[in-house]
């Protein structure tokens, strides 16, 4: 099979410019590692789509930011992805932080926002956002246009959008070599696969660096960052609405206190550089000790915040280029294999903007531009979703099929018919964890303890598999073994 | 269309709770086809049909039987009724004017226009999120009473090496369970210096088959990329925080929670009742009534108990107030209760003032204590007054409050439950 | 004299019980129990253990897959691994009902495995 384009990497960018591509007449394949999209650091994101203010002035960073923030609603919404324009909020607790944050405001300015995206607040106009603010808070920049998405959720709408219109989606495909000859890349896996492709579209986030290194030895320094989280059960909202910062640090954007599209409120991240090599790549272990940090950190902006309302907590890495920019370029000597190193926070409020910037390079150097579908579709089948529903429309829903009548996951009331419809999509789940992240079956406060064998029951059945085959997330994640007798 | 039934008692739960309150209201004389028990799994019974373990009906029954035995012998009497039941039904919300709206497949979404309810939902476990454990997030980190589902009725083996974090009657059943069908059981972490279970269990379950109980011990991080590989597990000092240098590293590839469990208030918390901050369910009267006319709670959806007898037992209360209720019974002017010095919480907590009978106080304590006294009073009066050897948070107790004695109460005063010294 | 400290396990009270023994073992007082229940116990506990045993049953033909089980009565401790070798052979073919022997006089104690649900 000779595709056009290969995209390694199924996360919130692979995936987008998986569907950018499918408006075309090309063969794409979409290369993932893990068994489902968003398994890397679209898994365990903030959500958070920053409005661009505090990116380097005149980086890639700074525009794609910009730009993807004002893209995302359109694309949010045409994907059926949960999205809110909830606004963010850097808080300052001291006239020396009022300075730092003019000087955010100063280089939102610069970096193309608008005097309606940017604002300088008071307190009183503070607390009339976030009645729970610290007492100490003394006002804010407000950036009315930031937003939250649903990170995972994004990419397997990406993904089932260019699935839909073509895309192939090749799960468990580790990318172990990738040759250059007479014009064609073959790229094999781990496993024994092999495809070829006439582009190659490196987005493997945290592997990216070490995937370019593999084809042509170009380096690049990109650590591991770690990020930790809590996450709070949904009857604390809304303790907070708007995304709320305190002023920003050498390590990132600082603890951050935060609704996410569902209304669990959370806390984090942590920043922690790991070891630059596997290791430090997979480890996503959680510390105790930064995680109570969080707590304290995060209560000096939300002073009521509190472990006790914790329903899980969980850690993501990010890809931390040295340079702090985004690169996305061709590999030296082959400009049909195109990198994209360092994409760590904005990267998902950059992404739709990184993708289309992916779409348009890799366009440029075609020279003709391909033709488009005459059927393209830029949507996906709209999910369901029984809990946010009305009365009329449950009603109506039920008459159609009655396996939206039976509920499986009690927290979140997710029924019989949403799981099976998650499994069954383009891109589909086939495995716990990817019911939970398309559905929330397990996502509540009992997290999975009733709900979870009843999924896998389902899950047995529609991907006709032996209920003990059945994992959490790929892999060797086994939940249960043989028969008892 | 969704369909509108009529029913003067609407159960939300078929199991113990549920069915016992449902067969008392009908023999307090609520008709028995105008009664209706709506239960979420597949057949009546709750949770005791995955605990197959001996020890349920001692108080109730005089005999030693097993969760699914208890549990038939309610569900036979229920078949002698006429009561209705829908199974794999689950309730999705309740209204102010106390209209249920449940689904199931047959049916699709039905209406029920009741004129009391009986929440019956029972409780659930704590998830392993609540707790602060480092480390990864593989699979084979499940609740004691998931790994019990998978093993007494799916017939699964949900791993081989075991560490059980937490010394709750589930986790300490379920190492006995788990070691009978072939597993290894390394340990029994307990965070707090004393068990959660009952003293028995420690006996049957783990002395029996030299698993080890460390006390003030607690995992500390979960080890494995795929499926659970190991735990480090350390002491904790007094605030429970980990002691550095006591670390351990024990291989397994299970990890059973058995931290606590949780009345399962979903339904309660969205109908706005009255919530006890302690027991986490909602508060009531006498009766199981809560703070919303007509809408009664009882079993582990109310308080969680360590005995199925004294959830039969305090369902029957609720069943029989709501009869009384849906007879057009009213009362007027509640005394409340409370605990303190030791004892957590108390259940019911209110008592209505015209009250004619005994009223049994339950209430757990936040300690374990030897040779005290447990005093009961109201304004000057000493209610109760009884020494006991020892009281343990895992051991639910209860005192009685004489009829006579809440006849000379008023409004404005109080019962309290304290320890005392001896 | 010697005197060995228990816990009743005959139900879910947990009474701490007391056995006073002599020098040649024969007991002679058992202190602490609520009941003759845990008198029995005791006495057997310091002599020969017993324990009741519950596991579960392969079903053929049956809505699931196990049916919970008990032995009737007590069994020797020592024997429970021995009992659950036979327990694990065993299947019975639904419907079952409560009461339902599937093993009788298991490893010749005299306690028959009985089905302790009801299996359709």
């Amino acid at each position: 099979m000779v595709y056009d384009i290969a995209i390694i990497g199924a996360g919130v960018v692979g995936t987008q410019i998986a569907r950018n591509f499918s408006k075309y007449d090309l063969k794409v394949a979409l290369l993932e590692k893990e068994s489902d999209v968003a398994m890397g650091t679209t898994k365990a994101n903030s959500g958070i789509v920053h409005a661009g203010f505090d990116c380097q002035s005149g980086t890639l960073m700074a525009d794609l930011n910009v730009k993807g923030c004002r893209m995302m609603e359109e694309v949010a919404t045409t994907l059926h992805v949960p999205y809110e324009r909830n606004g963010s909020l850097v808080v300052a607790f001291s006239e020396e932080e009022m300075g730092t944050i003019k000087e955010l405001y100063d280089r939102g300015i610069t970096n193309g926002l608008t005097e309606d995206e940017l604002k300088i607040i008071d307190r009183d106009e503070l607390v009339k956002l976030e009645p729970h603010i610290a007492d100490n808070a003394v006002g804010a920049l407000y950036a009315p246009t930031a937003g939250i998405v649903s990170p995972y959720e994004l990419a397997i709408g990406a993904a089932e959008c260019a699935v839909g219109n073509g895309v192939e989606f090749l799960r468990t495909f580790n990318v172990g070599g990738i040759i250059f000859e007479d014009g064609l890349f073959t790229i094999g896996a781990k496993d024994g696969r092999i495809i070829r492709s006439k582009w190659v579209v490196n987005a493997a986030g945290l592997f990216a660096n070490l995937i370019a290194d593999n084809f042509n030895n170009e380096k690049f320094k990109v650590i591991p960052r770690i990020g930790e989280y809590g996450l709070l059960d949904r009857d604390v909202y809304p303790l907070v609405t708007h995304t709320v910062f305190q002023c920003p640090t050498k390590m990132g954007k600082g603890i951050l206190v935060a609704p996410t599209t569902h209304h669990n409120v959370f806390v984090g991240p942590t920043s922690l550089d790991m070891e630059d090599n596997m290791d430090g790549r997979h480890d996503t272990s959680v510390r105790v000790g930064a995680l109570r940090e969080t707590y304290a950190a995060a209560q000096k902006s939300i002073p009521s915040v509190s472990a006790r309302d914790q329903i899980t907590s969980f850690a993501g890495l990010r890809a931390h280029w040295v340079e702090h920019d985004f690169y996305i370029a061709p590999a030296k000597n082959n400009d049909h294999f195109i990198n994209l190193i360092g994409i760590e926070s904005p990267g998902l409020a950059a992404s739709p903007a990184i993708a289309e910037y992916t779409e348009n390079l890799i366009l440029g150097i075609m020279g003709e531009k391909p033709a488009e579908k005459a059927d393209w579709n830029p949507s996906r089948k709209a999910p369901v979703f029984f809990r946010t529903m009305s009365p009329e429309e449950r009603a109506e829903l039920i008459a159609k099929d009655p396996a939206y009548s039976r509920i499986v996951c009690r927290c979140e009331t997710v029924t019989e018919g949403e799981i099976r419809d998650a499994i069954r999509a383009p891109a589909g789940a086939v495995d716990l964890d990817g019911v939970k992240r398309r559905t929330r079956a397990g996502m509540g406060r009992c997290q999975g303890g009733f709900c979870g064998s009843r999924v896998m029951e389902i899950l047995s059945e529609e991907l006709d598999k032996p209920i003990a085959e059945i994992t959490k997330f790929g892999r060797a994640s086994d939940i249960i073994y043989e028969r008892t007798k | 269309m969704t369909e509108i039934l009529n029913y003067d008692l609407v159960v939300v739960g078929g199991g113990p709770a549920g069915m016992a309150a449902a067969l008392a209201a009908k023999d307090n004389g609520v008709p028995e086809e105008k009664i209706i028990v709506l239960e979420r799994d597949v057949r009546l019974g709750g949770i005791l049909e995955q605990c197959i373990h001996t020890g349920f009906g001692l108080t109730y029954f005089g005999e030693e039987l097993s969760g699914p035995e208890y549990a038939d012998r309610f569900v036979k009497l229920m078949d002698e009724t006429k009561i209705a039941v829908k199974l794999n039904t689950m309730v999705l919300n309740i209204t102010k004017e106390n209209q249920v709206i449940a689904t199931n497949k047959e049916d699709g979404l039905i209406t029920i226009n009741a004129k009391a309810i009986i929440l019956a939902m029972g409780c659930r476990e704590r998830p392993r999120g609540a707790l602060d454990i480092a480390g990864s997030r593989p699979a084979g980190v499940m609740s004691a009473g998931q790994a019990q589902k998978f093993v007494n009725i799916d017939g699964y083996m949900p791993g081989h090496e075991v560490v059980i974090l937490g010394s709750g009657d589930i986790g300490l059943i379920m190492a006995r369970r788990m070691t009978l069908e072939g597993a290894k059981v390394k340990v029994v972490c307990e965070v707090m210096p004393y068990s959660g279970g009952l003293q028995r269990n420690i006996v049957q379950c783990l002395e029996d088959f030299d698993i080890p109980l460390r006390l003030s011990c607690t995992v500390i991080k979960v080890h494995g990329r795929d499926r659970v590989e190991g735990v480090t597990i350390a002491n904790v000092d007094d605030h429970m925080l980990p002691i550095p240098g006591t670390e351990e590293y024990i291989p397994c590839d299970t990890v059973l929670l058995s931290v606590g469990l949780i009345p399962e208030n979903e339904l309660s918390k969205q109908i706005d009742l009255d919530m006890d901050m302690i027991t986490r369910g909602p508060k009531v009267d006498e009766m199981r009534m809560t703070s919303q006319p007509g809408v009664f709670a009882c079993g582990n959806v109310l308080q969680v108990h360590d005995l199925v007898d004294f959830v039969t037992q305090e369902s029957q209360i609720a069943g029989k107030g709501a009869a009384q209720y849906i007879s057009g019974l009213r009362h007027e002017g509640v005394i409340k209760t409370r605990g303190q010095n030791g004892v957590r919480y108390t259940v019911p907590q209110s008592i209505n003032l015209d009250e004619k009978e005994d009223v049994k106080i339950y209430f757990r304590v936040g300690n374990v204590y030897h040779d005290k006294r447990v005093v009961v009073t109201c304004g000057d009066k000493v209610l109760f007054n009884r020494k006991k050897i020892k009281l343990a948070p895992g051991e639910m107790e209860n005192v009685i409050i004489k009829a006579a004695d809440i006849a000379e109460m008023t409004a404005d005063q109080e019962i309290v439950v304290s320890i005392e010294e001896a | 004299m010697t005197e060995r400290k228990l816990i009743c396990v005959a139900c879910p009270r947990g009474c701490p019980i007391t056995v006073y023994m002599d020098d040649s073992g024969e007991i002679t007082k058992v202190e602490g129990n609520t009941c003759p229940r845990g008198d029995t116990y005791a006495r057997a506990e310091v002599t020969h253990p017993e324990r009741s045993l519950t596991s579960t049953v392969k079903v053929t033909g049956g809505k699931h897959y196990v049916v919970p089980c008990k032995s009737s009565t007590a069994i020797p401790k020592e024997l429970l691994f021995d009992a659950m070798v036979e327990i694990n052979k065993a299947s019975i073919a639904a419907p079952v009902h409560i009461g339902d022997v599937i093993i009788k006089d298991i490893l010749g104690t005299g306690a028959d495995i009985v089905a302790t649900n009801e299996i359709d």
